[in-house]
């Protein structure tokens, strides 16, 4: 059951991370009246580049061809101790939720030293930026899952899930501030607008494109899937968070598994809905504006912790 | 002991041959090494047996020395040991003809170092702990100064030795509050002395003015990021990694062993000092562009951390919480072992890329992990360490850290258990900060492109070098996948200081559960194993199902026809967002060219705001008081013989 769970949750990862994003931007665009373009497009970019011969800068160390793999591993890891679906994972017991946090560095600090591996400008630029992002969102998004965690106090991230799911429906006021924190960072961390447009291709204000501006064909389509799988593991440690409901814990038998692959993806579609509204109301920040908005995330995340702290709740 | 005796020897031996390199590094250094390796044996075993002593009948009439080996010397003496195998094996490939003190000198200095600090974590009286201290101090001011033709080499040194000499000064009158009236100088009348809570107190304050001193703490730092850099690349590698552990050898020597039970408020003082030391180390490590003197504030940041564990601990063992004391201590012991190794290691690299390119500032280095692979990789499992990444080993340390903190609400006090949680928010900024620092770090030393034509014929570590950077990182990645063999031997340790011993190893080899009741478990090898797995079975699906072809292209400029290495970031540039963010923090000054000038050119200085406001004023006060003194001090015999004249009638007067 164990086995068959882990089982599941991957390939339930890696099929429906692309179709998650191709679903925000089909959002998107319907939002902004344009003609969608068809929830399965990622999926095809992505086997496109797969086909392509790979193209690689002169002076590209063997660090540069090592990165997309490390990153996709370390995304494909993260969404295997993620309980999206079941809360009995053989693979969560080797990370907790603070070693989840350490996966995601390491995907990023992967991704920016490739950046950084041909040495043109806008490599250094987006590596830069994206580390600039990353040392103040990844303590926020600790924060939140500390102040989380404090509720069942571990931070074992199945437990957690498993005891917010099979709790009363109570309301923790901490966990309001915690899920304001925590949706900033998935903004501001998967590249999403206020911080970063995904659309653009070449703007000088962007971050995560500009640091892929020299890969093509399979490691390109290995970080792209990456970036999608990582939107996908966010918006799954959201659920696991903030509406853990639905979720087969122990003993509850391939009946309550299967029943919650469909609510999974029903959260799904909710959340990149909303994902979608947000980011077709706010306009892009100015990069030096990012802190600013990390450092609220930041703060309520801390604060979250506080208010947890204050009022047992 | 023996071996310590052997370092020594070793070390005098460099002096029948001072001129004699060849004599130096390939016989005498490598022996060093082996020394090294043995102590570190002979210190594992140690580690489970009972305390030893010996006393030593030299030194003054009626004061021999009293010698301790107990698990805590123990576990810090495989510290030393192991680590400067590494270092010395580095060494006895690095030194070469130069400028500045002669190899059999410098081999003399290096040893007595070794040993020193050997006999400060030995030592079981005041005295001789003093006497390995000032020993350790001034054998490393000597090495700092090994290439005393520069100026700002000897004023580094006189920092060093002002502060070091400052730092022993609080530490003598520690000791002597300590042995609280019995005269008493061994540790033993120590232990027994009782004291009232507030020269307890006292005690505890004065100690650690004086371990800060030496570990680093804001703001008595000030000396680090000077001397550091300034010494020798295998000396910076010694002074960071082991030299400043025996600072925190020493604060839990004094604070579990010789104080008793610490009370919980003590606590707070390191805990606030430490976590305000990791965030402005790593601020100012963001903004460096020598280095070593990144390295330096790196190893500020992390003393930092080790002794906000420190006071965790004291918090936890004052409440009454031992095992959370323990879980605590063994993140503070896990991290000093784990950060000898790291920055080691990253010293050693800076090394070889000095020796390669003569280049410590990172403006004029850039894509050396073509030139240097060896260097490069190796420095990498470093920094990547260092970053606080999984599965190596600083993200263990971290973890246990963050799981104490997490805790840290039920300690039995309002207010106290609302703040302690917080310090969990500025350790997490500071490792997400570290981070940030080692992209830079091995960012702009070994990848993109060479900044300088020179660096076209810069060549790799030499094969000794190269023995002492595999070495230290095999320890890296060692501490870091078996996280649970590390704990157990940890645990002897934070038993002996008090805490109760975390609950024996109850999973599998390969699974950490420092608390089974608290459901956390992490464990390092299936963790590495998963990534590398998928990583495989990534590579290996994508040339089966689709193919492996590739082919070389000049990269795009945005049309621009040829790619220079002046478009990518300087060691400036990358360090901009973290100087725009922790402004406050620094004191800027700048030069920006104007659009008219012929020759334009952009300097920007960050200098500590420590320095004009807390040292500046400082320095003015004794120089005046130094003034005042100087208006007595005539330099006339007269009036000295007056003075001696009025003393005698004063007395006399006092006397009748």
């Amino acid at each position: 059951m164990e086995i068959l769970t882990q089982v599941l949750e991957l390939i339930v990862a890696l099929a429906v991370a692309p179709l998650f994003l191709g679903w925000v931007n089909q959002c998107r665009a319907w939002l902004q009246n344009r003609t969608a373009p068809g929830i399965t497009l990622p999926f095809r970019n992505i086997d496109k580049l797969f086909h392509k011969e790979a193209v690689i800068a002169t002076g590209a160390s063997p660090l540069f061809r090592l990165a997309p793999y490390i990153v996709f591993s370390s995304m494909v890891l993260a969404a295997a101790i993620i309980p999206s679906m079941g809360t009995e994972l053989p693979l969560t017991r080797a990370a907790d939720a603070i070693a989840l946090v350490g996966l995601l560095a390491t995907a990023r600090v992967f991704l920016a030293l490739a950046a950084m591996d041909v040495g043109t400008a806008f490599g250094t630029l987006g590596a830069r930026r994206e580390m600039m992002i990353g040392f103040l969102a990844e303590p926020a998004l600790l924060m939140v899952i500390l102040a989380a965690s404090l509720i069942p106090a571990t931070t074992a991230l199945p437990a957690i899930a498993a005891h917010l799911a099979t709790q009363p429906l109570g309301v923790y006021p901490s966990l309001a501030f915690t899920g304001t924190a925590f949706t900033l960072v998935l903004l501001a961390e998967n590249a999403r607008i206020p911080i970063d447009n995904p659309a653009t291709h070449l703007e000088l204000t962007m971050i995560h494109e500009s640091m892929l501006l020299e890969y093509s064909a399979r490691h390109l389509a290995l970080i792209e899937w990456a970036s999608a799988l990582k939107l996908f593991n966010y918006a799954c440690i959201g659920f696991a968070l903030f509406v853990p409901w639905g979720v087969s814990t122990r003993g509850s038998g391939p009946a309550a598994l299967l029943a919650a692959v469909p609510l999974l993806l029903l959260k799904l579609a909710g959340a990149g809905a909303a994902l979608a509204l947000i980011e077709t109301c706010s306009a892009k920040l100015r990069v030096f504006r990012a802190p600013e908005f990390l450092a609220i995330a930041f703060l309520f995340a801390v604060l979250g912790l506080l208010v947890h702290l204050l009022l047992g709740a | 002991m023996a071996l310590l005796a052997l370092w020594a020897l070793i070390g005098l031996a460099g002096l029948l041959r001072p001129s004699s390199l060849r004599y130096v590094g390939r016989t005498l250094f490598p022996l060093g090494a082996v020394c090294g390796v043995a102590l570190a044996i002979v210190a594992a075993l140690g580690l489970g047996s009972p305390p030893e002593r010996v006393v030593l009948l030299i030194g003054l009439p009626d004061l021999p020395m009293h010698l301790r080996l107990d698990p805590l010397a123990s576990l810090f003496l495989f510290l030393l040991g192991s680590t400067s195998a590494g270092i010395s094996i580095f060494a006895a490939g690095y030194f070469r003809k130069g400028h500045g003190t002669s190899a059999g000198l410098l081999c003399v200095q290096y040893h007595v170092f070794l040993a020193s600090m050997g006999m400060v974590m030995l030592a079981d009286d005041a005295y001789s702990f003093m006497l390995a201290w000032e020993t350790m101090a001034l054998s490393s001011y000597f090495l700092v100064t090994a290439q005393h033709g520069l100026a700002e080499i000897r004023r580094a040194g006189f920092l060093y030795l002002l502060m070091a000499h400052v730092g022993a000064i609080t530490l003598l009158l520690a000791f002597g509050v300590m042995q609280g009236g019995s005269w008493q100088f061994t540790f033993d009348a120590m232990r027994a002395a009782h004291l009232t809570p507030e020269r307890a107190a006292a005690a505890f304050l004065l100690a650690l003015i004086g371990f800060g001193t030496k570990a680093g703490l804001v703001p008595l730092h000030v000396w680090l990021p000077e001397a550091h850099p300034a010494a020798p690349s295998p000396v910076s590698a010694l002074m960071s990694g082991v030299m400043l552990k025996t600072a925190v050898y020493g604060a839990l020597r004094v604070t579990f062993d010789l104080l008793g039970t610490p009370q919980w408020w003590w606590g707070l003082v390191p805990l606030a000092f430490g976590l305000f030391t990791a965030l402005y180390g790593v601020a100012f490590a963001a903004v460096q562009s020598d280095m070593k003197r990144l390295l330096a504030y790196s190893s500020v940041e992390n003393l930092g951390i080790v002794f906000t564990a420190f006071g965790l601990a004291i918090v936890f063992q004052g409440a009454g919480m031992p095992a959370l004391a323990a879980l605590a201590l063994i993140a503070l012991l896990y991290h000093s072992l784990n950060h000898a190794f790291m920055k080691s290691l990253l010293f050693l690299g800076t090394g070889a890329v000095l020796h390669s390119t003569g280049e410590r500032n990172l403006g004029r280095l850039g894509g050396l992990i073509h030139r240097m692979p060896w260097t490069a990789w190796l420095t990498l499992v470093g920094a990547l360490a260092l970053a606080g990444l999984p599965p190596l080993n600083g993200f263990v340390s971290e973890w246990l850290l963050l799981q104490s903190f997490l805790f840290s609400h039920e300690v039995p006090w309002t207010f106290v258990n609302m703040l302690l949680p917080l310090g969990a928010a500025v350790v997490a900024l500071a490792a997400a900060l570290a981070a940030y620092v080692m992209v830079k770090f091995f960012g702009v030393i070994f990848l993109g492109q060479p900044r300088e034509p020179a660096l076209a014929h810069a060549h790799d570590a030499s094969v000794l070098e190269r023995i002492g950077l595999v070495w230290l990182a095999l320890g890296c990645v060692a501490l870091g996948l078996l996280p649970a063999h590390v704990i157990e031997v940890l645990n002897v340790v934070a038993a002996q200081l008090g805490a109760a011993a975390l609950p024996a190893r109850t999973g599998p080899w390969w699974l950490l559960v420092p608390l089974p009741a608290r459901l956390v478990s992490y464990s390092a090898p299936v963790f590495f194993a998963a990534i590398i797995g998928i990583v495989l079975v990534t590579a290996a699906a994508v040339r089966i199902f689709r193919h492996g072809r590739m082919r070389r292209s000049a990269p795009w400029v945005c049309g621009i026809e040829r790619l220079e290495p002046r478009m990518q970031d300087t060691a400036e540039g990358f360090g901009q967002p973290i100087r725009r963010i922790f402004g406050s923090f620094f004191s800027l000054q700048r030069e920006l060219p104007s659009p008219f000038d012929r020759a334009p050119r952009y300097r920007v200085a960050v200098t500590d705001r420590i320095w004009r406001y807390l040292y500046e004023p400082l320095g003015t006060v004794v120089q005046r008081a130094a003034d005042l003194c100087a208006r007595a001090q005539q330099g006339r015999i007269s009036v000295y013989l007056l003075y001696a004249l009025t003393t005698l009638v004063v007395l006399l007067a006092l006397v009748l």
